[in-house]
């Protein structure tokens, strides 16, 4: 199914398409005041994606450092080629200690594993920590967002399924009510855990240590009340020392909701007094990533998930419109470098207008590697026949000056209908009304006024 | 070949374009009143900030919060601040989950963004900076800096330990981005500021 297809669902609901535009870009807004508060934010950007560009750049070097040293501090580091490793270190790593019970925190990379579905098969039960994490672990879906996983779903519907799940009173749908439920459901889970499973934000090479990002505190008290805390990172999570963390956070928070920081970023070096740390390094398609020249940088990616909140086919087509684990422009990158024929339809998924380029705190060239994209796509094959003809056609007639000017003579006489209801052109006449030609054409009015 | 030198080995294939770390150095923001700029932050985030002449003020301060007034358990790493009911085992912190109130020394506070760097030295065990219902901070005026440049210019980490940015409550946005103060962690974050700002002024002490 294609993005086009699950967003003309999403899109149905005309009320609810408008409340998420709304929805995000609130959080975009706020982020703009966020930015515009701090003088030196284009510095920030260049500097941050210097570090990340430059990490990328000497990567086997900063691994094997950060391994080090996370070792010398009482550290297990793994490593996994792929999901399935990832899933089956982390299973090793409870199953042999009698693990029943996991809090987790916030991590992509999980989701991206599917370690919840591997642990519960196994017979672990794992708790999705987060709010927004708790609420669609409930619901049986994935986040439709990074860093905002329910921002798709009312809170009426929140109330209804604590209602369900929590035996909240029916009806309530008061959002401080309704996270109070969550609080006493969630700690009381905390309190049973045995181990916590948290992502990584950052790992520092230079001293071994890592840091977690939250508003919660979910990530601290799952991975302090237990003995046994697991770290689940991405090998492009590293940066090479402490102090290049200073320009990453004050951008991170930002970007992702606006705030200056986060309540608590958290740095870990080494297990806690007589506990066990383990942390696994996943690569899963990374490493493919950074041989590309065209799309490596975006191995420089934070994960604030900006590009979201400001892309409008994001807004207007809903998280679970991409079904990828990461959606979005950033999405749009990393999905079809996984799956290409799955993921096919998702760098079409954009209008090219270039936001989420502008607000990347990391400088990733967003819409041109979504665009680059297009290009490898349709060399591929891997395009829809009637977009190849139509580009094949768009490009004939945007080669040869005249067949163009016959063709916006034709625009002028018969109206603009007439030329988007051919191919792909028709997708964007659907739901909008198209302009009608120019009386007088750019050619003819170019020519008046040099002659007259 | 194990996962660690596939990994490595096809990472070393990759051609990516080399690029300069940074030097960390720049001009960053600075602020004429750091304590007034990051008491404003910490209040916009939803904790608090008071200020007091010294640690040895600090009992009738908290005294006038209602939090202290109505907490059965208090625990206070602070010798100046004297606890309330049984102190917590390093050992099992599971049982800290009814600390009404921690009292816990930052070692310095963040202007720029509201944030006070705490260690886990400070406290019997580190969870009661997430796990009690309310979270005082003391941390003397004179250890403000201007930002996070600044910040990580005071840390090292070459040993084992834990610190964690502390800005403001536990909190969440998750329903309806309708912001919630008490997510699961701290209902509420209070930061005393002690002294007048001068420098010299002594560091809270940890209580043995």
């Amino acid at each position: 199914v294609t993005h086009p297809a699950r967003a003309a669902a999403f899109v149905r609901d005309e009320e609810r398409a408008h409340w998420h535009d709304r929805a995000l870009w609130f959080v975009r807004a706020k982020r703009d005041r966020a930015a515009a508060e701090v003088p030196e934010w284009e510095e920030l950007r260049e500097r941050a994606a210097m570090i990340k560009q430059h990490t990328l750049s000497r990567l086997p070097e900063y691994l094997e450092t950060f391994e080090e040293r996370a070792t010398a501090l009482g550290a297990v580091v793994h490593w996994a080629s792929d999901a399935r490793r990832h899933n089956e270190i982390v299973l090793e790593i409870l199953r042999s200690r009698q693990v029943r019970r996991v809090a987790k925190s916030k991590s992509m990379l999980t989701e991206e594993c599917g370690l919840n579905e591997h642990l519960e098969a196994n017979g672990i039960e794992v708790t999705d920590t987060d709010l927004g994490e708790r609420i669609v672990q409930m619901r049986h879906e994935p986040p439709s967002h990074i860093v905002l996983p329910a921002i798709h779903i009312r809170k009426e519907e929140v109330g209804e399924l604590f209602h369900r799940e929590l035996g909240t009173p029916e009806g309530l749908a008061d959002p401080t009510s309704l996270t109070e439920a969550a609080r006493q459901h969630l700690r009381e889970k905390f309190l049973s855990a045995e181990a916590g499973i948290t992502g990584v934000n950052f790992a520092i090479a230079e001293t071994g240590g890592f840091v977690v990002c939250t508003n919660e505190g979910n990530a601290d008290l799952g991975a302090s009340l237990p003995k046994l805390h697991v770290a689940c990172m991405g090998i492009e999570k590293l940066v090479p020392r402490a102090e290049d963390l200073a320009p990453l956070l004050r951008l991170l928070a930002r970007s992702a909701t606006g705030q200056p920081i986060t309540s608590y970023t958290s740095h870990f070096h080494g297990p806690i007094e007589g506990g066990e740390l383990h942390i696994v390094l996943v690569d899963n398609g990374r490493s493919e990533l950074l041989a590309s020249a065209e799309f490596q940088r975006s191995l420089r990616c934070i994960r604030c998930g900006a590009c979201m909140n400001t892309c409008p086919v994001y807004r207007r087509s809903g998280g679970h419109s991409y079904d990828a684990v990461v959606p979005g422009p950033i999405g749009s990158i990393l999905s079809p470098a996984r799956d290409e024929a799955r993921h096919a339809s998702l760098p079409y998924a954009c209008t090219l207008c270039g936001s989420c380029t502008d607000v990347c705190p990391v400088k990733i060239d967003l819409h041109q590697q979504l665009q680059a994209w297009r290009g490898r796509l349709t060399e591929r094959g891997k395009v829809p026949a009637a977009r190849r003809v139509a580009m094949r056609l768009g490009s004939a007639v945007l080669r040869r000056p005249r067949l163009y000017a016959l063709a916006s003579r034709m625009a002028q006489l018969f109206g603009m209908r007439w030329a988007a209801l051919a191919g792909s052109g028709r997708a964007w006449a659907r739901g909008r009304a198209i302009p009608g030609a120019a009386r007088r054409s750019f050619r003819q009015q170019f020519r008046e006024r040099r002659d007259g | 070949m194990d996962d660690r030198q596939a990994i490595l080995t096809a990472l070393r294939r990759a051609r990516v374009e080399a690029v300069e770390r940074p030097d960390p150095a720049g001009d960053w923001q600075r602020f004429a009143d750091p304590s007034a700029r990051f008491a404003g932050m910490l209040e916009s985030v939803g904790g608090h900030c008071r200020t007091v002449a010294d640690c040895a003020a600090l009992p009738d301060a908290l005294a006038g919060l209602p939090v202290w007034r109505d907490a059965a358990r208090i625990v206070s790493s602070l010798a100046e601040v004297p606890g309330r009911g049984r102190a917590v085992d390093p050992a099992d912190p599971h049982a800290a989950a009814d600390v009404d109130v921690a009292v816990v020394p930052g070692e310095f506070a963040v202007a720029e963004n509201g944030a006070v760097w705490v260690v886990d030295t400070s406290v019997a065990h580190r969870v009661l900076l997430f796990l009690a219902q309310h979270v005082v901070l003391v941390v003397p005026a004179g250890e403000i800096v201007d930002n996070m440049h600044d910040a990580y210019a005071r840390l090292s980490f070459d040993t084992r330990g834990f610190g964690c940015f502390t800005s403001g409550p536990s909190k969440t946005a998750d329903i309806e981005q309708a912001l919630v103060i008490g997510a699961h962690g701290p209902r509420s974050l209070t930061v005393f500021l002690t002294g007048d700002g001068d420098s010299t002024t002594r560091s809270p002490r940890t209580a043995a």
